[in-house]
């Protein structure tokens, strides 16, 4: 299946945090793909197709919001769509996107979204209605309690400790301080994260990302657009997604085929993302990973499942400094989804945040020599997996044999 | 009269109602609750008892042609003491647990009730995977997923 090498071109986010007084929610979707195609160094005209990220709307409370948002994101007169796959959103909408470039059918394609999470004070109870009336609704599930069930078990298979855990939390945080963009930031201890309220089993509240509101937005383009416009492009080489039944019981136990605890949806889609990418070897090829890890709990399955390391033995790894970022690989240099959490975009972010490590603009948080970077997002009941690879070269790669 | 920027905010809420079909697959697992048994559909071609009840087997890609009964009794799979008040929701604290039951392959959500929480580590502890439970009926049941709950057997 011969296709067009695709690059990211252009990045833009807002500055996260709990409310934007001084905006409207359009206005902050306009705000980030001002900034990404300004980066980008194209005007609206040179724009073919817009993809719209955004997952639920009840959180900013405008009903299937794409639409008031199509002429601030100047997508009137052009292909619209909206992609909405949970908390993976932002990992979808780019892949909707990359594979409007791919196909040849666009060549200039704006990915942009906004989500205001405080919006409403209702946010987990919009998260127990995304479960049937039937069978689960009415048993408490949401976001908190869904993946605090699948950490109890992981803890479980692995021995992993809340100490653990915790300390995702304070390298988390301390990471942030780099990001000007990140809502929550600064040094904390371990006791801080443990002494934190708790919440649901394992979880306290510090284990817990914020309700973020903000944008971001990216800019692809085929080949020679992106020759035009971008000394240093970031190249799509891989994409793909990986979804599971909604039902979290069908993956567990001895019949299951899947492991809930494990997030192996993300293993199936990280490989056959690096299948795409030329990666033989992740620990060794890849220095940075975005993760979407909402929860303390997210990052040593996501880090087992991308191939970092065996099942179980990334707590281990993570006590000894081997996910900081001057460790074997850097996991979430951005501060993540931990720091911030802005649903609809959060996995958009994530390709930013990677995107801009591979285009050598990261800021702060600049790693040296990263020629790869892998972002994922997880949304629905750990549900839909969307992993992205991101390189500084495309010669040999970017292309599906 | 000047309002700062931070207070001005336009209040609305969502007020929807809803009728959900209940179809013949649920129908048919509701009405089964009605006697206290919980029924499973199954799939000769996988040989998987599901729970939720499916009226297709995703695995073996055959209509799901028969039904088994669950035991009431079996294990937990993964399990949370829930602590914290969330909007619309229980007030806490409270215990679920996916449970997978006797003769079903598939493991289902509900509360875990009779249990002393105020130790949540301690709590959390006992309800480890592979820990044994069993269901408890309502006197009356109505037809409804919440007839029954699970204790620690």
């Amino acid at each position: 299946m011969a296709k067009n090498t695709v690059a990211v071109i252009g990045t833009g986010q807002t500055k996260f945090k709990t409310h934007y007084a001084d905006k409207t929610y359009v206005e902050l979707a306009q705000d980030a793909a001002k900034l990404a195609m300004d980066d980008a160094g194209v005007t609206p005209d040179e724009l073919d197709a817009i993809v719209f990220s955004m997952a639920p709307t009840q959180f900013m409370g405008v009903n299937d919001c794409d639409r008031w948002a199509t002429s601030h994101v100047w997508g009137t007169g052009k292909p619209f769509m909206r992609i909405h796959a949970g908390g993976a959103t932002g990992g979808s909408a780019l892949q909707a996107a990359y594979v409007h470039v791919a196909s040849g059918v666009h060549r200039t394609v704006l990915v942009v979204g906004a989500d205001r999470v405080a919006e409403t004070p209702d946010a987990q109870h919009v998260l127990n209605l995304i479960w049937d009336r039937f069978y689960e609704h009415d048993f408490a599930l949401n976001t908190v309690t869904m993946t605090a069930l699948a950490a109890q078990r992981y803890m479980s298979r692995y021995g992993t400790t809340e100490e653990q855990f915790a300390q995702v939390v304070v390298r988390a945080r301390k990471n942030a301080m780099g990001n000007p963009y990140a809502h929550l930031k600064g040094e904390i201890t371990v006791d801080d994260v443990m002494n934190s309220p708790r919440v649901a089993y394992p979880y306290k509240r510090f284990d817990i990302c914020p309700r973020s509101s903000g944008a971001a937005a990216v800019v692809l383009s085929n080949l020679d657009v992106a020759k035009e416009k971008c000394a240093r492009p970031a190249f799509v080489n891989g994409v793909s997604a990986i979804t599971h039944s909604v039902f979290m019981g069908d993956r567990m136990g001895v019949f299951s085929e899947t492991e809930f605890s494990d997030h192996d949806g993300e293993h199936i889609a990280a490989y056959e993302a690096y299948r795409q990418a030329g990666i033989t070897d992740p620990t060794s090829q890849i220095q940075v990973a975005e993760l979407y890890d909402p929860f303390s709990t997210f990052q040593f399955p996501s880090i087992e499942s991308l191939g970092f390391c065996g099942r179980g033995r990334a707590a281990a790894i993570s006590d000894e400094g081997g996910w900081d970022l001057d460790g074997q690989v850097a996991i979430g240099p951005s501060g993540g989804t931990l720091c911030t959490n802005p649903i609809g975009v959060t996995g958009l972010v994530r390709v930013v945040d990677a995107a801009n490590q591979v285009m050598g603009k990261a800021g702060q948080n600049q790693l040296p020599n990263v020629h790869n970077a892998v972002a994922t997002a997880v949304g629905g009941s750990t549900q839909f997996f969307a992993v992205t690879m991101l390189g500084d070269d495309h010669a040999t790669r970017g292309r599906v044999q | 009269m000047s309002t700062a920027i931070d207070d001005n905010v336009i209040h609305g809420e969502w007020h929807v109602r809803y009728n959900y079909s209940v179809g013949k697959v649920a129908g048919q697992f509701f009405d089964g609750l009605k006697q206290k048994r919980i029924l499973a559909s199954h799939c000769a071609a996988s040989g998987i008892a599901y729970l939720p009840p499916r009226a297709y087997c995703e695995r073996a890609f055959e209509p799901c042609d028969g039904w088994v009964e669950a035991g009431h009794q079996g294990v937990i799979e993964a399990a949370t003491i829930v602590t914290a008040q969330f909007e619309h929701l229980p007030p806490p604290p409270y215990a679920i647990a996916y449970v997978r039951l006797d003769n079903v392959s598939t493991a289902l959500v509900n509360f875990v009730r009779g249990m002393e929480l105020s130790d949540v580590p301690a709590a959390a502890a006992r309800l480890k995977p592979g820990t044994k439970v069993k269901v408890v009926f309502k006197d009356t049941p109505e037809g409804r997923i919440t007839d029954f709950h699970y204790e620690l057997a």
